[in-house]
C-alpha cells in the first residue's frame, strides 16, 4: 500500500462528508516524510568521492529527484553531511566543528572506502582510519569512489532510516541540550580530548618501557 | 611479433653537449653511481651553481626540487630538475648532506619555485634549507613528531618495511592493525608526551606568518584596519579542502599565504612501501579528474627503469586515453572557474554532460569511471572493447572526436568567450608576466596562458606524440581570460591529436602488453624521472630503485602544488572578490597538491 493510500483510507472511521478531504496520519508520519523529502547536504567535499558527489548533482543522476539538490555552503543549513573523502588528521578538528555546527535533526553519511574505514590510505599517518571514529555515521556507502548510483542508494537509505524514526525517541528531542562532540588537537599527532585517559595510561607504559630499555643498554655499555 | 616503438625516453636524461664539471672543477662531478645521471654538487658552491646554469646555460626552468634519504650511507641527498624552457632533456643536479644535520642552502633567491617544495622537504625528511625566508611545515602542522619520509620514521600502523607483509600473504594470517596499536587507533606520542601540558600551535601563527597584523594604517591618511580573512578549509569555491588566509586593506589583498595539507593522504611514504605495480592505481588518486594521465607518467618512469619497450597499439590507445582526460578536465576546469566567478552550475552542468560521455568510454575499457588503473608497465591493460553504447567503439570514437567534442568546445565558446561579465571578471586579473611564470616554475595552461610555449609533448618528446601533428596552444596576457582561453585552444588541439589516433587506430593491430603480465616488478638499482604534459601541468615522478620489489623512493612532482607557489604574487593588489576567481584559473586539484 503506498503512502498515499495509507493516507486516503486510514484506520480510523471518517464520516462520509469529509472522505477525501481530510487525510489522519501520525505525526511521526507527517513529521518524517517532510523532513526525508526535503534534506539538505551540505556542500562539502573532501577528495575524489566530491567529484562523484557533484556528478550527482549534476544533471544526468539529478539528485534533485529526491529533494536534496538543495546543497547548502553552510553548516547551520544543511540536515546532511556527506563525508565524501579522506579524512585526515589536519582536517578531522574541521569536520568535528562542522558537525557540531549543524542544527539538529542532523544525519552523517560516510561516502567512500576511507570516509568508512580509511580505505587505500588507511595506513598513513596523516589519515583517520574512518570519520566514525569522530562523528556518528548513519549510512555507509562502500566503493572507491562509488558510482552516484551507488550514492543515490545510501541518499535513499538515509530516508528509509528518517522514516523509521519516531519523535519520542530520537535524541534531539530529550531532555537538555544535546552534547557537541570535543573538538580533537593537534598534537605530535591527533590528540582526541575523549582519548586522553587511554593516551595517558599508554604513554606512561611506553615511557616506562623506554627507561628500561635505555637502562638495560647503559647496563649493557657499562 | 609486434613492430616495438623505442623506449619513451632514453637512458640519459642528461644533454650530452654540457659538461658542468669542467666549468666548476671543485664544485662539481658527475653522478657516476650506476643507473644514476646528472651532477652532484657541494653544498656550498650549490647558489653559484645554479645562478651559472640559470644566466649562462640557459636552464631558467627549476622543475623538482626534492629529497632522497639514502639512510645506508648516512646522507641525504636533494635532488633538483632543471629544464630549459627552450626544449630539451633534463639537467639534474645533486647536494649530498649529512644525514644527522641536513643542511642545504636554499635555491629560493634563484628560483622561487623551489619555495613551496624545500618546504615541502623540509617538513616529511627534515632537510633544512638555510637562507629560506619561510620555513616551515607545509603538510602536516607545526608540532607534528618526526618527519615522517626519513626511512626510520615508523607510522603508527607500521606493520613491515615491505608489502607485501608476510602476515597477510602467502599466510592469509591477517588482522586489524589496531589490534597492534597500544593506542588502539591510528595514532602515536613521544615516550615523553603528556596529554595534559600540550599547548597546540595557536591560529595566530599562521596569521602572524601571513605578514598580516603588523601594521594598521597607514599613519596619516584615512586610518583603516588590516583584516585578516580565512578562506576554507571548507569552502566550496576551494576546490577541495584549501585555506587561504588573506590580509586585507578594504577591499584590496595584501598578502595571501596558502595553507595546505588537509588532503595529505601520505601517498609517497605509502608508495614506498608498496610494490612497484601496486602504486599504479593510487596515482589514479593524485588527480583524481585525470586518472589515466596520472597512470602514463608513472609507467614511463618505471619503463625507463626497465627499459620496457611499449607495444604501438598500446602507444596508441594511451595516447587517445590521455587526450580525452585532458578535454575532460578542461572542460571541469571551465566549468568550475565559471562557477567561482558566479555563474553557479549552469556552464559546468554543460561541462559535465560531455564528461559523462568520456567517463563511460573509459568505464567500458578499464571497467571504473573515474579511477582507471588502466596503464601497465609496457602497456595496457585492456584493449578498447569491440562494442559499446549499441554500436561499434570505433564508430562511436568517431562521432566523438569528429563531430561531438569539437560541437560541444564551439558551444561552450559561444556561450561564455564574450559574455561581458566574464570579459570583465578576467581580462586584466591575476596577471602572470612571462618571466614571472617560468621563475615560479609554473607548468601547463598556466605557463602556456603567459606566453611561454612550453609543452613536455613538444619539449621533450614521450610516447608517440612526435608522429602527431598538433600545435603548442599559447597567449600572452597571463591573465584570467587567457588561462580560459588556453583551455579551450588546448581542447581543440587535444581533439586533432584524437581524430588522428582514431584514424591510424583500425589498421594498428598487435599486442598491447609487451612481455607477460607481472605482479612483481624488479628494476635494476636506479632512478628515474617520468614527467609528463598533464592537462594541470608537468606531472613527474621520481623513482628511485635499489633492486628490491619496492622503490627506495617515490616522488611526485605535482603540478597543482608548485602552480600554487605563485598565487600568493597573483593576488596581491586585486580585491578580495578576484581571489577564487584567480584560484579558479590555475585549476588545482587537492589530492594532488597535498598527495
Amino acid at each position: 500500500m503506498s503512502a498515499t493510500d495509507e493516507l486516503l483510507n486510514p484506520d480510523f472511521p471518517v464520516p462520509d462528508e469529509l472522505q477525501s478531504n481530510i487525510a489522519i496520519t501520525t505525526i511521526d508520519k507527517i513529521y518524517n516524510w517532510s523532513r526525508r523529502s526535503s534534506m539538505w547536504p551540505m556542500m562539502f567535499g573532501l577528495a575524489c568521492c566530491a567529484i562523484e558527489m557533484i556528478c550527482t548533482a549534476a544533471s544526468r543522476y539529478d539528485l534533485s529527484r529526491f529533494g536534496m539538490e538543495v546543497m547548502r555552503p553552510s553548516p547551520r543549513q544543511s540536515d546532511l553531511m556527506i563525508v565524501s573523502g579522506t579524512v585526515t588528521k589536519k582536517m578531522v578538528p574541521q569536520i568535528v566543528r562542522l558537525y557540531n555546527q549543524m542544527p539538529e535533526p542532523k544525519y552523517v553519511l560516510s561516502m567512500g572506502a576511507c570516509a568508512t574505514g580509511g580505505g587505500p590510505f588507511k595506513e598513513g599517518y596523516n589519515v583517520v582510519s574512518g570519520v566514525d571514529k569522530y562523528v556518528p555515521v548513519d549510512v555507509y556507502v562502500p566503493g572507491c569512489p562509488p558510482t552516484p548510483q551507488a550514492l543515490l542508494f545510501g541518499l535513499i537509505a538515509v530516508q528509509k532510516k528518517i522514516d523509521q524514526q519516531s519523535i519520542l525517541t530520537v535524541p534531539w528531542y530529550q531532555r537538555g541540550p544535546s552534547e557537541a562532540i570535543p573538538v580533537p588537537i593537534l598534537g605530535p599527532d591527533i590528540i582526541d580530548p575523549r582519548q586522553s585517559d587511554v593516551i595517558r595510561v599508554q604513554a606512561a607504559k611506553l615511557a616506562t618501557a623506554a627507561t628500561a630499555v635505555a637502562e638495560l643498554s647503559g647496563a649493557a655499555e657499562a | 611479433m609486434t613492430e616495438l616503438t623505442a623506449s619513451p625516453q632514453g637512458a640519459a636524461t642528461t644533454a650530452p653537449d654540457l659538461t658542468l664539471d669542467a666549468h666548476f672543477p671543485d664544485a662539481v662531478q658527475k653522478d657516476t653511481r650506476p643507473g644514476y645521471s646528472g651532477y652532484l654538487v657541494n653544498a656550498d658552491k650549490l647558489v653559484e651553481v645554479a645562478t651559472a646554469i640559470r644566466d649562462e646555460m640557459g636552464y631558467d626552468y627549476l622543475s623538482s626540487v626534492t629529497g632522497v634519504d639514502y639512510m645506508n650511507d648516512g646522507k641525504m641527498e636533494v635532488v633538483y630538475h632543471a629544464y630549459r624552457t627552450s626544449g630539451g632533456p633534463a639537467l639534474a643536479l645533486k647536494v649530498q648532506t649529512p644525514r644527522d644535520n641536513a643542511v642545504v642552502p636554499s635555491l629560493v633567491s634563484v628560483y622561487p619555485g623551489a619555495d613551496f617544495q624545500e618546504r615541502e622537504a623540509w617538513d616529511l625528511l627534515g632537510i633544512r634549507f638555510a637562507g629560506h625566508p619561510y620555513l616551515k611545515r607545509i603538510l602536516m602542522w607545526e608540532g607534528f613528531a618526526g618527519h615522517p619520509l626519513r626511512k626510520d620514521w615508523r607510522e603508527p600502523y607500521y606493520e613491515e618495511d615491505h608489502k607485501p607483509f608476510d602476515t597477510r600473504w602467502p599466510g592469509g594470517d591477517f588482522h586489524r592493525s589496531e589490534e597492534n596499536n597500544p593506542f588502539g587507533t591510528n595514532v602515536q606520542y613521544p615516550p615523553d608526551f603528556s596529554v595534559d601540558g600540550w599547548v597546540p600551535e595557536a591560529e595566530d601563527a599562521i596569521y602572524a606568518g601571513a605578514g598580516a597584523l603588523k601594521e594598521s594604517g597607514n599613519g596619516h591618511e584615512l586610518k583603516t584596519d588590516k583584516l585578516v580573512v580565512n578562506l576554507g578549509p571548507q569552502h566550496p569555491s576551494t576546490h577541495g579542502v584549501f585555506r587561504m588566509v588573506v590580509s586585507l586593506n578594504g577591499e584590496t589583498i595584501d598578502h595571501l599565504e596558502p595553507v595546505m595539507g588537509y588532503l595529505h593522504r601520505n601517498h609517497e611514504k605509502i608508495g614506498e612501501r608498496n610494490t612497484y605495480l601496486q602504486n599504479m592505481p593510487y596515482t589514479d588518486r593524485l588527480d583524481y579528474i585525470c586518472s589515466m594521465s596520472n597512470n602514463h607518467g608513472y609507467a614511463l618512469a618505471v619503463e625507463q627503469l626497465q627499459k620496457a619497450k611499449v607495444p604501438e597499439r598500446a602507444e596508441y590507445i594511451r595516447v587517445l586515453m590521455v587526450e580525452l582526460t585532458r578535454i575532460c578536465n578542461h572542460m571541469w576546469a571551465i566549468g568550475f572557474l565559471l562557477n567561482d566567478l558566479g555563474a553557479f552550475f549552469t556552464p559546468a552542468l554543460y561541462a559535465i554532460k560531455e564528461r559523462e560521455l568520456i567517463l563511460d568510454l573509459f568505464e567500458a575499457t578499464a571497467g571504473s569511471r573515474m579511477m582507471c588503473n588502466y596503464m601497465r608497465f609496457g602497456g595496457v591493460y585492456r584493449d578498447l572493447p569491440e562494442k559499446f553504447k549499441d554500436g561499434d567503439t570505433i564508430d562511436f570514437l568517431r562521432e566523438l572526436v569528429n563531430e561531438r567534442l569539437p560541437r560541444a568546445i564551439d558551444d561552450l565558446d559561444t556561450y561564455l568567450t564574450n559574455n561581458e561579465i566574464i570579459r570583465s571578471r578576467c581580462i586584466g586579473v591575476g596577471v602572470l608576466p612571462p618571466d614571472k611564470a617560468i621563475a615560479y616554475s609554473t607548468a601547463g595552461p598556466v605557463l602556456r596562458a603567459s606566453g611561454v610555449p612550453y609543452d613536455v609533448r613538444r619539449a621533450d618528446p614521450y610516447s608517440i606524440y612526435n608522429r602527431f601533428d598538433f600545435d603548442v596552444a599559447v597567449r600572452y596576457n597571463g591573465d584570467v581570460y587567457d588561462r580560459y582561453l588556453i583551455r579551450l585552444d588546448e581542447m581543440r588541439q587535444s581533439v586533432r591529436i584524437c581524430q588522428q589516433v582514431v584514424r591510424d587506430l583500425p589498421t594498428i593491430g598487435g599486442d598491447i602488453m609487451s612481455g607477460k603480465l607481472q605482479y612483481q616488478v624488479r628494476v635494476p638499482a636506479s632512478e628515474a624521472y617520468g614527467r609528463v604534459e598533464n592537462p594541470k601541468g608537468e606531472l613527474g615522478y621520481y623513482v628511485v630503485s635499489n633492486g628490491k620489489a619496492n622503490p627506495w623512493r617515490y616522488h611526485i612532482r605535482a603540478p597543482s602544488f608548485i602552480n600554487l607557489t605563485v598565487l600568493g604574487e597573483l593576488c596581491k593588489g586585486h580585491k578580495v572578490a578576484d581571489v577564487v576567481g584567480i584560484l579558479g584559473s590555475i585549476d588545482i586539484v587537492l589530492g594532488e597538491t597535498d598527495r
